[in-house]
């Protein structure tokens, strides 16, 4: 760590970890009510774990993007951080306002806590990914202009690289778009149009902007490989990644009442949102292949090259398997989706995020790498996670094959409730795997606290 | 990448590729909301079917449910939900909830009054009248 104000992104990545640990663990209850139904019903009924589930993936990562940033931007820049304070007062409002609205789903009926937060006066709420309260809402976007305009100050006042700069235009875009988030038109037609403007312009937009210079910060400092190299990859794969994924858009817009157009324009370009993901695994293989240094952090390396792999296999092959119009007809809305869901949103942003944590963890608790020992836990708990997500693709990409065939291409469709039970196999393994990442979770969190012999950074 | 190809060359192709990319974009967009009156039953959209979609989020029914395909896999599609029970039978079920049978999936009692149900059921109404491209394949959804 050159600078002792990027020790802020530690407060930021504490709270991700735990969060993290939240998002699991509803995960699992999801998880045991797609096979016992009533499992915890009605203190917890589905709908609730969900909302939980989803909303502490998104705010985790948001935590751990806001934590790299912190830790990034600075250390480009070539400077201290504009002002850590006013980075440390808005993690305590983000982590208390995000406890508060966690708190708020489970201890209030949704209806009674939309009625409390003034819904009334603006009707955000209950649209999926979005079922914050107007006031979170409204907080989120202070919390990230606040952090937008000390980052927007420490890169003004210092050095400007193009990884600081690809960072910030992801993170703005980010704060952009997330105003879509306050448009809800009574017409539902227009309501989904724009909703995915949030949704689908961050995850296949704007967020793969930040993962890029994550990645390719990391990159630079584990393989001593030159920037120029480093950054003329990190533009190519960027400008892949908005020429197919803006107009790839266009693959949620086949069946919600929007032209029949959309499913020429969003089959052909979403075929090509792959293309990135390609090169992002390519890039990282390349780069530690031809690396000048031997790094002592070798898990961090392994999670930068880990990264590459699974977004590839998540929102590269995944989503190209149920992207063209023709095969979204039957498999639009089923496990399927799920499937993908699950490995994308795991290969691509909790991994680099775990990516930075490994490699900024140690390096702000004084010391350039962990212990080997606590490396090989580090490891340990890489591959259990991993593999353990592979498997959790697999068996509901199983379970979403056999939905498809007996309750949307058979000629005598079967319910979907009589759907759900012929499938009940998978679920129950997929509930079985999600145990085995929990276990690589714990020993990712048990990593931390493992001694051993470390050189000083 | 061969040093012919420099940074700056990699750089205007993301610049030049994502504006041009956006605005072609936003010109599909405005054109998506010309055309959109004659597939998205806007004359089906009566002010109890708006009440019932105000109804429908602060229940977070898409928590559960799906609705024209997107939102949570636990339970049944609702957006020809109307074509495939009708609206008696959405009401009566909706009363008869949770079914309270061991290890079944469960879904909340919501106490709606009968104008609420009337306006939730006039929403999916509404949304059964979306011109969705012949989606879903069949009834079940």
């Amino acid at each position: 760590m050159k600078y002792p104000s990027q020790a802020v992104s530690k407060l930021y990545f504490t709270a991700a970890i735990g969060l993290f640990a939240g998002q699991i663990l509803f995960g699992l209850i999801m998880g045991l009510q797609y096979v016992i139904g009533d499992f915890l019903f009605p203190a917890i009924p589905f709908n609730v774990a969900r909302m939980v589930h989803t909303n502490l993936l998104i705010v985790w990562i948001l935590f751990g993007f806001m934590g790299a940033g912190y830790y990034l931007v600075p250390e480009e820049s070539e400077r201290e951080l504009y002002s850590p304070k006013l980075a440390k007062i808005l993690f305590w409002v983000f982590l208390v306002a995000g406890a508060l609205t966690i708190l708020g789903y489970l201890l209030v009926p949704y209806a009674e806590l939309a009625r409390l937060t003034g819904n009334d006066l603006l009707a955000t709420m209950g649209r999926e990914f979005l079922e914050q309260p107007l006031i979170t809402k409204v907080g989120i976007v202070v919390v990230c202009l606040g952090f937008l305009f000390n980052l927007t100050m420490t890169m003004l006042g210092g050095r400007k690289t193009s990884i600081s700069l690809i960072m910030l235009m992801g993170l703005w875009g980010l704060a952009l778009f997330f105003l879509f988030s306050f448009v809800n038109p009574d017409n539902l037609v227009k309501d989904k149009f724009w909703w995915w403007w949030v949704v689908h312009l961050w995850v296949e937009g704007v967020w793969e902007l930040i993962l890029g210079a994550m990645l390719a910060f990391v990159l630079i400092k584990v393989t001593g490989v030159d920037r120029e190299v480093i950054e003329k990859w990190l533009y190519v794969i960027i400008a892949f990644t908005l020429m197919t994924g803006i107009i790839g858009t266009g693959h949620h817009y086949f069946w919600i009442g929007t032209p029949e157009y959309w499913q020429v324009w969003g089959s052909v370009f979403s075929a090509m949102e792959p293309i990135p993901f390609f090169m992002m695994t390519v890039f990282a293989f390349n780069m530690v292949n031809r690396r000048k240094r031997e790094h002592p952090n070798k898990v961090a390396t392994l999670w930068a090259m880990g990264t590459g792999v699974m977004a590839f296999l998540g929102a590269g092959v995944w989503g190209f398997l149920h992207t063209l119009a023709p095969v979204n007809y039957y498999t639009h809305g089923t496990q399927i989706t799920a499937a993908h869901g699950h490995m994308a949103f795991y290969g691509a942003y909790a991994m680099v995020v775990l990516t930075m944590i490994s490699y900024t963890m140690p390096l702000m608790r004084g010391r350039e790498a962990n212990s080997n020992k606590a490396q090989v836990v580090e490891m340990w708990s890489f591959w259990l996670m991993t593999i353990a997500m592979v498997f959790i693709t697999l068996f509901l990409t199983g379970a979403g094959i056999l939905q498809v065939w007996l309750q949307r291409y058979s000629s005598t469709p079967m319910s979907f409730m009589a759907t759900q039970d012929q499938v009940m196999v998978f679920y129950w393994l997929r509930e079985i795997t999600g145990l085995v990442f929990l276990l690589g979770f714990m020993l990712y969190v048990a990593s931390f606290f493992i001694k051993g012999e470390t050189k000083a950074a | 990448m061969s040093s012919g190809f420099t940074k700056a060359m990699a750089r205007n192709i993301f610049y030049g590729g994502a504006v041009f990319c956006f605005l072609l974009f936003l010109g599909l967009a405005f054109d998506t909301h010309q055309v959109l009156p004659k597939r998205d039953n806007r004359e089906g959209l009566t002010d109890s079917a708006i009440r019932g979609k105000r109804i429908w989020e602060t229940h977070d029914c898409i928590g559960c449910h799906t609705l024209l395909g997107e939102g949570a896999y636990f339970a049944p599609e609702l957006g020809n939900v109307y074509a495939r029970r009708g609206p008696d039978f959405i009401k009566a079920w909706i009363k008869a909830q949770p079914t309270h049978v061991p290890g079944r999936r469960q879904m909340p009692q919501f106490n709606f009054t009968d104008q609420q149900l009337d306006d939730l059921v006039e929403f999916l109404k509404y949304t059964n009248g979306i011109n969705t491209n012949h989606w879903p394949p069949n009834i079940e959804g």
